[in-house]
């Protein structure tokens, strides 16, 4: 990621495909998790963490996405009412059972999977913006259910508050103890993900992207594949759901309408549709661009405005500038950021020697 | 081009200097930080951009006149967009900055940090948001409704409704309601009365986004054919009921709203206050500006030579800011005078929430106590209708049925 290579002539598939394209490689993802497990809790304060735990769960929910719309091109706007499947399993099972959440997150990944199968049906008949619609009406149907069905939604108030997730005898609680908790199943998500992806699954997902008579011709089973790919993008949506509920202590359908949907379609096609890296800095972009923007727009406006005036101008301006930045990075580079980052890095690859 | 972009540094760097000056100033005055959540651009913005204004100024009106026993107070607001993952980075910073209490925004959002709220011992209010059964101290010690809730509400929708009809029993009432979980919450209080009261309740759910609802009061006026009408809508859905219940010719003067059904707002947009004569809502905090309080503010902005701004007009959701405000400032002067002039810390000003009594500010707030086990402070409401071009009290500040509204909260206590 943060190497130059030289001399580097791949000759079989094995080496191709490897996960660590040069030994270097290994030393930038040591490095990486020494920063990000020993030296940023330790070093930050409460309130960055909090920020960076957001940013972990909206990862996990990215890739999820990523598998789907940029790995195997089927467009979803369900995936806020997947993770809200997820939420409530978990929130039924951790309330109603007592189970620990070892067993209530994969629980919500499974059964999120399960309905997210049900939703992608449609998606073996039609494709592009008839699918979109379809996912549509699954969020909408399963908004619907969860707020008019008391033994999932636990009544009139729809939501299950949910008590905070023990290991070890510990309670995980604090900013600092949850960023470890949220940070290992991020990881995790991304490691599966990065082997789903170089699989024979994950090539059979690209080959239905790109052309899906053509991978059906090339042996291509690609009705089981994107079904196989509803799911597994909504065991991933169901978890990102779990991880809400257990940062939140408490499940409520609310947190998970259409505009989540909406917004994590941003993360990923700001991003960048089809990369790991992408979904990681649309996750990223997205969460902390609103934050950055208000702190800097507090500094530079205070010496114009008075503070009651600054409250309604930084909102609109932030809205504006959100706004006008997606567009920026969008038309400078329609690949998203990852592309944007890999120029970038092919730039100083050759530099400076570049022709 | 050059010159104007050094004058413009020029200015910068000068008033970079003065605000690093001013920093240090402040730094040795004393200072004591609010955290306010807000929605300015969501779905909800046509009440954030009105009611968060109302609050600051009531800030900058205590700040005027020296602050609250000797201490300033410093806001900082942030937008949450009513969206769940930014009101917990907002309540983070909160914390980092100090903030002894929040002002909570959004039902969902008063969810999401009740816990949080209660592991970092900070309170926050959630006047019309969050969830009824919040007014038990005992079960949610940090979260303080201080206004009426939903079920408060319908019991006090059921009494305006027994006052106007003289008798409920054998009447019919439909209730119009937004099909949401806020929306759904009164139907337990209003379907025990119905029994106890002896009338006969049909519900009428209205689907997100709530623009549409032709059908549901087709339904009401032509089939059901009820005594009165009470609804519980938000955002733009209030100015369609009216708009529709007018135009299929139901009388106003039978319909009575929760409290987000009545700003001066819907009934424009429902058409003016000519369409809107005689269409009641229940209110959780005073409207218009005949209020000592309003008056000085704007005397405020007049010593600044300011006009007053335009929020002001807008006295439903206007009033309701203030009245966070005031609410919020009361704890924290009770809880600096327990401490004999110290600075609080946020433990301490939750006890001094929790000794506020009989609050009213002028008649803007309702005679309000709050206790360590009452955080609702009563569940007060009163009645304004529209009256001749304007909203106009038609009932003073009463409680509808507040020994039913206690019973169901301790039940629902008992049930988890």
């Amino acid at each position: 990621m943060f190497h130059r290579e030289a001399g580097v002539f791949k000759t079989t598939y094995a080496t191709d495909m490897a996960l660590y394209p040069l030994p270097v490689a290994k030393w930038t993802v040591a490095a990486l998790l020494v920063l990000f497990v020993v030296i940023v809790p330790f070093t930050f304060q409460e309130y960055y963490l909090s920020i960076l735990n957001l940013i972990l769960i909206a990862i996990v929910g990215a890739l999820g996405l990523n598998i789907l719309v940029g790995y195997t091109g089927q467009i979803s706007l369900g995936h806020g009412a997947f993770m809200s499947v997820g939420a409530y399993t978990a929130a039924n099972l951790a309330v109603r059972l007592g189970l620990p959440f070892w067993l209530t997150l994969p629980a919500g990944g499974l059964m999120a999977a399960l309905i997210g199968v049900v939703v992608g049906m449609p998606s073996l008949r039609i494709k592009g913006l008839y699918l979109a619609i379809a996912t549509l009406a699954g969020q909408l149907i399963i908004e619907w259910t969860i707020n008019h069905v008391p033994a999932i939604s636990g009544g009139a108030q729809a939501s299950i508050e949910v008590p905070r997730p023990h290991l070890f005898g510990l309670v995980i609680n604090s900013q600092g103890r949850l960023y470890f908790f949220l940070l290992f199943f991020a990881v995790l998500a991304i490691v599966a993900t990065l082997n789903l992806v170089r699989s024979r699954i994950g090539r059979a997902f690209v080959a239905v992207r790109d052309q899906d008579i053509a991978a059906e011709i090339i042996g291509i089973d690609i009705y089981r594949y994107k079904l196989l790919s509803f799911a597994i993008s909504s065991f991933y949506a169901g978890v990102c759901g779990v991880l809400y509920t257990y940062y939140f202590g408490i499940a409520n359908y609310e947190q998970f309408q259409l505009i989540v949907s909406i917004d994590y379609l941003a993360m990923i096609i700001i991003g960048g549709l089809g990369s790991v890296l992408g979904a990681i800095f649309g996750a990223i972009f997205v969460t902390l661009l609103p934050i950055v923007l208000r702190l800097l727009l507090e500094n530079v406006g205070s010496l114009i405005f008075s503070d009651s005036e600054l409250a309604n101008v930084i909102s609109g301006t932030r809205l504006a500038v959100f706004g006008a930045l997606i567009i920026f990075f969008l038309v400078v580079e329609p690949e998203g950021l990852n592309r944007l980052w890999r120029n970038i890095r092919n730039y100083f690859r050759v530099w400076p020697f570049s022709y | 081009m050059l010159s104007f972009v050094k004058r413009c540094l020029g200015v910068a760097v000068a008033a970079g200097t003065l605000a690093v000056g001013a920093g240090g100033a402040l730094a040795q005055q004393k200072e004591i930080v609010f955290g306010l959540q807000c929605d300015r651009t969501g779905p909800t913005a046509t009440v954030g951009t009105v009611l968060c204004p109302g609050y600051h100024d009531y800030i900058d009106l205590v700040n005027s006149k020296g602050g609250v026993e000797g201490y300033k107070i410093k806001v900082i607001e942030v937008d949450n967009e009513y969206k769940v993952p930014p009101a917990m980075e907002a309540h983070e910073r909160f914390k980092k900055e100090g903030a002894v209490l929040e002002g909570l925004y959004g039902t969902p959002q008063t969810q999401a940090l009740a816990k949080k709220l209660e592991e970092d011992k900070i309170l926050g209010t959630s006047p019309g948001f969050g969830t009824a059964v919040a007014a038990d101290g005992k079960r949610y010690p940090y979260i303080f409704p201080i206004a009426a809730s939903y079920w408060s509400q319908a019991g006090a929708a059921i009494e305006f409704v027994k006052e106007r009809l003289g008798t409920l029993k054998g009447k019919k009432i439909a209730y119009l309601f937004y099909d949401n979980p806020a929306g759904k919450e009164p139907l337990p209080i209003l379907e025990d009365l119905s029994k106890s009261e002896g009338f006969e309740l049909r519900t009428f759910a209205v689907p997100a986004p709530g623009v549409e609802m032709g059908a549901q009061v087709l339904d009401i006026t032509s089939r059901y054919r009820p005594d009165f009408v009470v609804t519980h809508l938000f955002g733009r859905s209030p100015s369609v009921s009216i708009k529709e219940l007018k135009g299929k010719g139901f009388p106003l003067s039978k319909v009575v709203a929760f409290v987000w059904g009545s700003a001066e707002a819907d009934i424009i947009a429902a058409g003016g206050y000519g369409m809107a004569e005689g269409y009641s809502t229940l209110q959780f905090a005073g409207v218009g500006k005949d209020f000592p309080v309003i008056k000085d503010i704007a005397a405020m902005y007049k010593a600044q030579g300011k006009s007053t701004p335009k929020e002001m007009d807008s006295t439903v959701y206007y009033n309701r800011g203030v009245m966070t405000a005031a609410v919020h400032v009361e704890a924290l002067r009770n809880a600096i005078k327990a401490k004999g002039g110290g600075v609080p810390t946020s433990e301490e000003v939750k006890n001094g929430m929790e000794h506020i009594k009989d609050f009213s500010l002028g008649g803007l707030v309702p005679p309000l106590t709050l206790t360590a086990t009452d955080h609702e402070g009563g569940g007060w409401c009163e009645v304004w209708t529209v009256k001749g071009g304007k909203l106009v009290k038609t009932k003073d500040w009463f409680q509808g049925y507040r020994p039913l509204v206690e019973k169901q909260i301790q039940a629902d206590a008992s049930k988890s």
